[in-house]
């Protein structure tokens, strides 16, 4: 039996990864040792890809099908098991063989684990990013015509393209402000470190919710997730699901002027102090050391 | 325009989860509930298109009786009605929930104009209820919905895609998945709240069926382990500070 792998191209790191996860999967259930991988040809259109791949599914009965986790990876797999009526495990960690075979997957934006009995005719499966590693580049995926849908929309146009300042996603610098800062002025200090680090600025969901700064700076499960070379947060508490945002990050300095606040337990350097005054300490510092 | 939104009752967890002691649940002995901020815009936005619009909002959930309380906190936002589809507090799994909602929407006086979700629930994220209930009900589904503007019996859908928005032009009736920053929910107010207590709420008791994704057990992910470095205290520590982004190369 064969393990169907969707990905978004051959060189895709996330669609490498859900290769890798479907070699495990194939050795571990005793299917076909090497996967399929396939892209899908045609216009994005959510509903149609689902489609082709429930059509997959009925042309070929595989034991699995395999995608990464992502937005579009997730939304084509829901369509194409609502079309099944199958189950799907999203956001998949893990695979363990067994009738019916167990998965581990991610609940609260990474916050928690879940093992779950996954009982599908096919496996639906997609692949929690970053949770395993990439398989080598090299696959030459199938390219499988879009099929039909008749309720499937497509979309009409692209809009707001960002403007080309540093995304929160790709910096390698970000500074985040929470309710601790106090007001939407008191981000000036915020910013300044931000703008002489050329970082980018991020916010915890107790500022968007106060007006203090636009939803796009909020990092968190419902929010962006970021992965910068160091993330600075100012006045954040550390609730989880801010922390769900910000695990990416290879490391992390918190500045709080609660020592007890559970941000220290995620943090690799901690400054206790209060933001207004630790900041413009922190800012004024790197002007001295680059201006001699 | 009659809209339907859908949330889920879900603990509101603080700066560590702590699970039961059968490690089927979250330890909830102190904390609080609320449902996903995504569900709350779906509430907001359907309350706004109302106002625009005119007709009515619905609110629906699958969950305990205890989420009742979710459904009158939607109620006092604004939302008309509710429908609560009781459950003994096991959980259900998506394919479950969806077909429990299809029932309900089906089974209800007042065909939906636009059915609101959130994009994935805040506890479960399985990333599909809402395009499950669009297929069963023969509707198209837009997910990950930043925008939606209502014209001429369509809905024009902004998603959020890497390096901009995809516009859908969904016909009605449709279902649309929002996610949060769509909108800023308004607070309860004093009055909304003593509104939402006399607002109708239908329950029912739909049969739950076997689950073909079955949680069976919680776990922690493994400690980071991390050894938090006190760098020093208030203004102080800047050159502390500027030493570390030196050794990380982003000075
Ligand atoms: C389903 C769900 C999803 C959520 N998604 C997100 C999300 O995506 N992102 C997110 O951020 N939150 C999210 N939340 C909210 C989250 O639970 C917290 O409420 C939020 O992160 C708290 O923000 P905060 O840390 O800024 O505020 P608080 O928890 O109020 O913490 C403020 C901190 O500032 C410190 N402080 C106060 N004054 C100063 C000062 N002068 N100097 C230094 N420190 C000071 C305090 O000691 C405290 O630790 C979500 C919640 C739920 C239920
Ligand atoms: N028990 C429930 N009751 C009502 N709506 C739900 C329930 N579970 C999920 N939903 C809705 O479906 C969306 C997606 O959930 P999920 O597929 O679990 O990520 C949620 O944001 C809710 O809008």
């Amino acid at each position: 039996m064969s393990v169907l792998v969707l990905m978004r191209d051959a060189g895709d790191e996330l669609s490498l990864q859900a290769l890798a996860f479907a070699r495990s999967l194939g050795q571990a259930t005793g299917a076909d040792a090497e996967p399929t991988a396939f892209t899908i040809d045609g216009p994005y259109a959510p509903a149609s890809w689902g489609q082709t791949v429930a059509d997959l599914v009925t042309a070929r009965s595989p034991r699995a099908v395999i995608a990464p986790g992502t937005e579009r990876g997730n939304e084509v797999m829901a369509h194409a098991a609502a079309i099944l009526d199958e189950p799907l495990s999203a956001n998949t960690t893990a695979f363990t063989p067994g009738d019916p075979p167990t998965v581990t997957r991610v609940r609260w934006g990474g916050s928690l684990l879940e093992q779950a009995l996954l009982r599908g005719g096919t496996l639906l499966i997609t692949v929690a990013p970053h949770a395993v590693g990439a398989a080598p580049a090299g696959v030459t995926p199938e390219v499988v015509p879009a099929s039909h849908h008749a309720l499937a929309l497509a979309p009409t146009e692209r809009v707001g393209a960002s403007s080309g300042g540093v995304t929160l996603e790709e910096a390698s610098v970000v500074v985040s402000g929470g309710r601790g800062v106090g007001s939407a002025e008191g981000f000036a200090v915020v910013e300044e470190l931000a703008g002489l680090l050329g970082g980018a600025v991020g916010c915890s969901r107790a500022v968007t919710s106060a007006g203090w700064r636009p939803h796009t700076d909020q990092v968190g499960q419902t929010g962006t997730k970021v992965a910068p070379e160091i993330y600075i947060a100012c006045g954040i508490s550390g609730a989880t699901q801010h922390m769900a945002g910000c695990k990416g990050a290879k490391k992390l300095l918190a500045i709080n002027s609660d020592g007890e606040a559970s941000i220290f337990a995620h943090a690799d350097y901690g400054v206790i102090g209060d933001v207004h005054a630790v900041l413009p300490a922190i800012s004024a510092e790197i002007r001295k050391v680059r201006g001699a | 325009m009659h809209v339907y939104a859908c949330v889920k009752r879900v603990p509101m967890t603080g700066g560590r989860i702590t699970l039961t002691d059968d490690q089927r649940a979250i330890s909830t002995r102190h904390l609080g509930f609320t449902v996903s901020p995504h569900e709350e815009c779906a509430v907001e936005e359907a309350v706004q298109i109302v106002e625009r619009e005119g007709g009515s909002v619905t609110v629906l959930t699958l969950g305990p009786s205890e989420s009742e309380e979710q459904l009158r906190d939607m109620m006092a936002i604004g939302a008309d009605r509710a429908l609560h589809l009781l459950t003994d507090g096991e959980e259900w799994d998506p394919q479950a929930t969806a077909a429990a909602i299809v029932t309900a929407i089906r089974a209800d006086a007042q065909p939906p104009d636009l059915i609101l979700f959130g994009n994935e629930s805040a506890d479960a994220g399985n990333y599909q209820v809402a395009v499950r209930v669009a297929h069963a009900l023969g509707l198209p589904c837009v997910t990950g919905v930043k925008a939606i503007t209502i014209a001429g019996g369509r809905a024009r859908c902004e998603q959020e895609v890497p390096g901009g928005r995809d516009v859908y032009d969904a016909p009605l009736p449709s279902v649309v998945a929002v996610k949060e920053g769509i909108n800023l929910p308004r607070y309860p107010s004093v009055p909304g709240r003593l509104r939402a207590k006399r607002k109708p709420l239908e329950a029912s008791s739909p049969e739950r069926p076997a689950a073909r994704l079955e949680m069976t057990r919680l776990e922690l992910p493994p400690d980071s382990g991390k050894q938090v470095k006190i760098l020093g205290r208030g203004p102080e520590a800047a050159p502390a500070v500027v030493e570390v982004l030196a050794e990380l190369g982003v000075l």
